[in-house]
């Protein structure tokens, strides 16, 4: 029993010295990283959707053929190539710009699909009352349409957010020193691999709660603003 | 005044409009009846280049346009063209992300460079036409059928046209609604607003038409005063259609 009482305790000074310098690795690099991808994701995926919706034949084989590469292998495999393969060429990244490029590429592809799905299920009713009153195609598109497909994209948009969150562990793959990384370090040196991991997952989890709150707060204000 | 030139629409291999001669004085209601498929919608949707014609012309006041069908419009022509149009849908089709009042705004400040005061200024009177200034704050969800269709009325007006289009304006609506909808729509066409509608509500057509169209298998059989039409027609296609309607109501 004293020796219980003694591993108890140890493991819960390692749980406790452990949480702030994982939470810090989490605010410093998980956090950020998640934010900037995520926005410059967005503006690429946005531009990448409506190339996808143009008529202009070689814009839209070009996004078309992004979206498929991107989508069809796997997001590590793309980290490596950035990381480790571009070198070879005489391009040599820093693990973090590296990781930004990576998944903001990665989530821009996901993100254009989200979006112009979401553009192409405004019905053909608003086009039609836009131009009914003068409207030209980009005016259509920017008064009426996208604040509506805005709508629709927030649940899909936010679930694929909070999947960015987690996905950024494998940014560890390339040692930038962000969550995952900074558990796997303390792991190896405490010999308390079960404990630790379980500390990281509890630290993703307050992560994906906490915006997964806000995306149901900006859901809830977005509401009833799309045409049935 | 607007003038329809020989005008030809098909749909693939399929003719909807095969060749219509029409000419509506300003200031006039005109109205086209008929049965479904007889093409009326398209030709509704003609006037307002919703639908581009193969083939023929449309005047409408002093801008005219020919159509070829081995020529594509350029989307200049269409806007500047659809400007002088206003239209209402029966399904009303508001902006469900604006207020009432924003949408009847909206193609003031984006299409005609309306400054915001004098835009929601417009809106605002407007609104009180159709019975609705109450109702300005309000989105289209909180708004009935009937509310729906006289702010989209509101919007289609706003936009000054020279010719209100109306598809079936009130064919969604609760038959306890459709009343409120067509006053306004007769309070119009007393005012000497020009407008072409395409309605299944004979009684209205006999009371507010200047003139009645009869439109059956893309062409037009008849087309007279609602006398003409509605009690003195010879023209069988005419008197079977107009029975057909009388036995169902």
């Amino acid at each position: 029993m004293i020796a219980d009482q003694e591993r108890v305790d140890r493991i819960i000074g390692i749980l406790s010295d452990s949480f702030f310098p994982i939470l810090k690795a989490g605010i410093e690099f998980t956090i950020p990283l998640t934010l900037i991808t995520f926005v410059l994701g967005l503006i690429l995926a946005f531009f990448v959707a409506l190339a996808r919706l143009s008529n202009m034949k070689s814009i839209n084989a070009v996004a078309k053929f992004y979206v498929w590469i991107f989508r069809g292998t796997p997001l590590l495999v793309q980290i490596f190539i950035l990381f480790y393969g571009l070198p070879s060429m005489g391009i040599t990244l820093d693990p973090f710009p590296a990781a930004v490029i990576a998944f903001t590429l990665n989530k821009g592809a996901y993100s254009s699909e989200i979006i112009r799905a979401a553009i192409l299920s405004i019905p053909k009713g608003q086009w039609e009352a836009a131009f009914s009153i003068g409207m030209t195609k980009s005016q259509a598109m920017r008064r009426i349409i996208i604040p509506q497909a805005i709508r629709v994209s927030l649940p899909p948009l936010g679930n694929s957010f909070i999947s960015l969150v987690k996905d950024t562990s494998l940014a560890a793959t390339i040692t930038v020193t962000e969550l995952f990384q900074k558990g796997q370090q303390i792991a190896a040196a405490t010999y308390e691999p079960l404990w630790i991991y379980i500390e990281v997952a509890f630290i993703y989890l307050i992560f994906s709660t906490v915006l997964s709150y806000f995306q149901t707060k900006l859901e809830v204000r977005f509401e009833r603003s799309v045409a049935k | 005044m607007i003038h329809i030139n020989n005008l030809h629409k098909s749909f693939g291999q399929l003719e909807v409009l095969k060749g219509i001669d029409l000419t509506i004085p300003t200031g006039k209601t005109a109205v086209i009846i008929g049965p479904s498929g007889s093409g009326k919608t398209t030709l509704l949707r003609c006037l307002n280049l919703l639908e581009v014609p193969n083939q023929g012309s449309i005047k409408l006041g002093d801008q005219s346009i020919n159509f070829d069908q081995n020529h594509k419009m350029k989307s200049k022509e269409l806007v500047s063209f659809r400007k002088n149009t206003g239209m209402v849908f029966q399904s009303y089709n508001l902006f469900p992300h604006l207020t009432a009042l924003e949408n009847v705004m909206e193609g003031q400040t984006t299409v005609l460079k309306r400054s915001k005061a004098d835009a929601e200024k417009k809106a605002k009177a407007l609104l009180d036409k159709v019975g609705l200034s109450d109702r300005a704050d309000m989105y289209p969800h909180q708004l009935s059928g009937g509310q729906q269709q006289r702010v989209g009325i509101a919007r289609a007006m706003a936009m000054d046209p020279k010719v209100l289009l109306f598809d079936e304006p009130t064919s969604a609506l609760d038959p306890e609604l459709v009343g409120e909808v067509l006053k306004v729509m007769k309070d119009l066409s007393k005012e000497n607003m020009t407008m072409v509608i395409v309605t299944h509500e004979m009684n209205f057509a006999k009371e507010v038409a200047d003139q009645v169209i009869f439109m059956d298998q893309g062409v037009i059989i008849e087309k007279g005063t609602p006398e003409e039409v509605f009690e003195n027609t010879q023209n069988q296609r005419t008197l079977q259609f107009l029975n057909k309607v009388a036995s169902r109501s």
